[in-house]
């Protein structure tokens, strides 16, 4: 029987709601506060309440560094690359500018386009911000060795 | 100017002013994402090649349009976010594209060297962020994009000085120090903006230029000018804000500071002749008070002050930074003049300075890399023992003291009769002491390499060992520059002139 039992349950209550909720401020973003960066950091502590809770190495486990590191990039080219892909699709019937949203979508009189696009951005940024604080979260927790159940 | 503009096919060339930033940003990222150094620095030495292509591709289009406007997400200025190509930051990315190249086919075997394997990747994708920032910094059309675009680079930058830990553990106070003041000059700077912001409505920089002169300065304006000055001048490693210079130049891995060197404080002059000369007008009377009063001044200062203290640098690479530090001080006197002959003199000392430190900071590395070397006393007989890199060392040294036949003679010689037109006699003689000083601190850097016999060790004498040739080829290229552009000084000069009478207006 492990201990802390009451902390465990509740960990694993409420970590998968904390990420719908991440995912929930993201979704939210376009309409009113919230937005990728809010998202990312919110889904990154929900990693950072399990790697609390149940220790680092299953922490790594389950997301591990490797990850992280892709991540970041990942969201790059995912921001980077909304722009990018703007140049490309004429939603628009012209060649539209870098970041341009509105090639996104043709429906040109409710700017669909523009909606699109700034989810996509954002996912970027949630992508990215997530890892970064799991990048930095895993380096400075890794430096010390874990608090033994002792010591609590 | 017309062949240039043809250089990129047309629809490249529509999107060439943000692809030029976008290009390094995601090349950065796939860079991370490479499993071995080699190949993220493979990505690397590709993007330096597109960017300076298509430096090259916009130099043409300004030079067949005067002025080249890109509309990001086709939100129209003064709204949207402008990228902005005029004479005068065309030549800083041209700067930025071909030192780039130079400096990352440089790379290679030195980064092999004093960045561990794990980290060689992130490295260079560390490096391609600070690269895209200051290419950003240089296109940026509106004030609050330059000053994200130098937090972008800033922060890249501290971690490519830090990751010089490998061989020195003080790289990390180095960038540490950096760090901090840089963050002080970032907020300095967006002080700055803020208030230029508040007093007049807008963030782009011509709309911001434009409502200025139609309203007139007050204290606001006054105060966004002096936190944009500090701001800048710290990133510029303006006398006195230059502490964080030296020793991140000196323990930062030598491929850094090679680059840094040649283009970061030059990204940040150029930023802080676009607000001084652009933004405000060199007429309104607080400006052209300061040109007199604090360029002028401060940048005689770092001539005397910084060269006297490189002459007393045992490190080499301190010594060649305290050197820049002195340099940045001639490119401020130039701006300090206030006159088109000035400017253009200052921006052509930038280019040229660029070609010289490139050069000289290469063949450190090299010298690092073969026989780890550091301190001056320790350069003896490498003109025997590496003859290539010590001819290039010597030939970018003369030219740092500006002795004709180089190119450092041509831009001390603009600036010597930009000061006599505005009949500063003062500052021609600080020119020449300043110079007479730096030929103090090369000859201990020449006398050393070419007098002194190779060092012994046990009794055998340290045999000729050439540096790998991906290191030799950059950096003779830069020497030879130095020595190509005496004879042939009309493109630079053509590009300084046409940079100071962009913002000038031909005053």
């Amino acid at each position: 029987m492990s201990p802390h039992l009451i902390l465990r349950i509740v960990s694993k209550l409420l970590i998968p709601l904390i990420v719908v909720f991440g995912f929930y401020v993201h979704f939210h973003g376009d309409f009113g506060p919230g937005g990728g960066f809010q998202a990312g950091v919110i889904i990154a502590v929900a990693v950072i309440l399990y790697a609390l809770i149940f220790g680092m190495d299953e922490a790594r486990r389950a997301v591990p560094p490797i990850v992280v590191r892709y991540g970041a990039a990942l969201g790059v080219l995912i921001f980077v690359g909304t722009g990018i892909l703007t140049m490309f699709m004429n939603g628009a019937g012209e060649p539209l500018n870098f970041l341009d949203y509105d090639a996104l979508h043709p429906d040109q009189s409710h700017h669909s386009g523009q909606h699109y696009g700034i989810l996509l951005v954002e996912l970027g940024v949630l992508c990215t911000v997530t890892s970064v604080m799991l990048a930095i979260f895993y380096a400075f927790a890794g430096r010390v060795p874990d608090i033994k159940d002792e010591d609590w | 100017m017309e062949m240039l503009a043809s250089l990129l096919p047309a629809g490249v060339a529509t999107h060439a002013p943000v692809l030029i930033v976008v290009v390094p940003l995601i090349a950065a990222a796939l860079a991370a994402f490479m499993p071995k150094g080699v190949w993220a620095w493979g990505v690397a030495v590709a993007t330096s090649v597109i960017v300076a292509v298509l430096a090259f591709g916009l130099l043409g289009q300004v030079g067949v349009h005067g002025v080249v406007s890109y509309e990001v997400g086709g939100w129209a200025p003064p709204h949207g976010i402008e990228i902005r190509l005029d004479s005068l930051n065309v030549p800083i990315l041209l700067l930025l594209g071909v030192l780039g190249v130079l400096s990352l086919i440089y790379a290679l075997p030195s980064v092999a060297d004093e960045v561990s394997k794990k980290q060689q990747s992130l490295f260079y994708s560390a490096f391609l962020v600070c690269f895209s920032g200051l290419i950003g910094v240089t296109v940026a059309g509106d004030a609050f994009n330059v000053f994200v675009f130098l937090e972008i680079s800033s922060i890249a930058t501290y971690t490519i000085i830090a990751m010089g830990v490998g061989k020195d553990r003080r790289a990390l106070t180095a960038s540490y120090n950096y760090l901090v003041l840089g963050t002080i000059g970032a907020t300095f700077f967006v002080i700055g903006v803020g208030f230029l912001y508040m007093a007049t409505g807008t963030l782009n920089m011509a709309d911001m230029a434009a409502v200025l002169e139609q309203q007139g300065h007050n204290r606001v304006t006054q105060a966004a000018f002096a936190f944009i000055v500090v701001g800048l001048g710290l990133k510029a490693a303006m006398f006195p804000l230059h502490v964080w210079l030296p020793n991140a130049y000196a323990f930062a891995p030598n491929f850094v500071t090679a680059f840094l060197a040649s283009t970061a404080t030059k990204v940040a002059f150029y930023a802080l002749v676009r607000f001084v000369f652009s933004i405000f007008h060199p007429d309104v009377a607080f400006v052209s008070m300061s040109f007199t009063w604090l360029f002028a001044v401060v940048g005689v200062i770092a001539m005397m002050v910084a060269s006297v203290q490189a002459v007393f640098q045992t490190d080499a690479r301190r010594l060649l930074a305290y050197s820049s530090v002195a340099q940045v001080g001639y490119m401020m006197l130039g701006l300090g003049m206030g006159t088109a002959a000035g400017l253009s003199a200052g921006l052509l000392h930038l280019m040229n300075h660029a070609l010289m430190k490139g050069a000289l900071f290469m063949a450190l590395g090299a010298f690092a890399l073969n026989f780890g070397v550091r301190q001056v006393k320790d350069l003896a007989g490498l003109g025997k023992t590496m003859p290539a890199s010590a001819m290039a060392f010597t030939v970018a040294g003369l030219s740092l003291v500006g002795v004709p036949l180089t190119v450092g003679f041509t831009s001390k010689w603009y600036l010597v009769s930009a000061a006599l037109d505005r009949g500063w006699w003062w500052a021609v003689a600080a020119l020449m002491i300043s110079s007479l000083l730096a030929l103090a601190y090369v000859a201990r850097l020449l006398a050393a390499i070419w007098m002194e016999n190779p060092p012994s060790h046990h009794g055998e004498v340290a045999q000729r060992r050439l540096a790998p040739w991906m290191m030799v080829v950059p950096m003779v290229t830069l020497a030879a520059a130095n020595v190509y552009f005496f004879f042939h000084a009309d493109p630079l000069v053509g590009l300084a002139r046409a940079a100071a009478e962009a913002v000038m207006g031909g005053r």
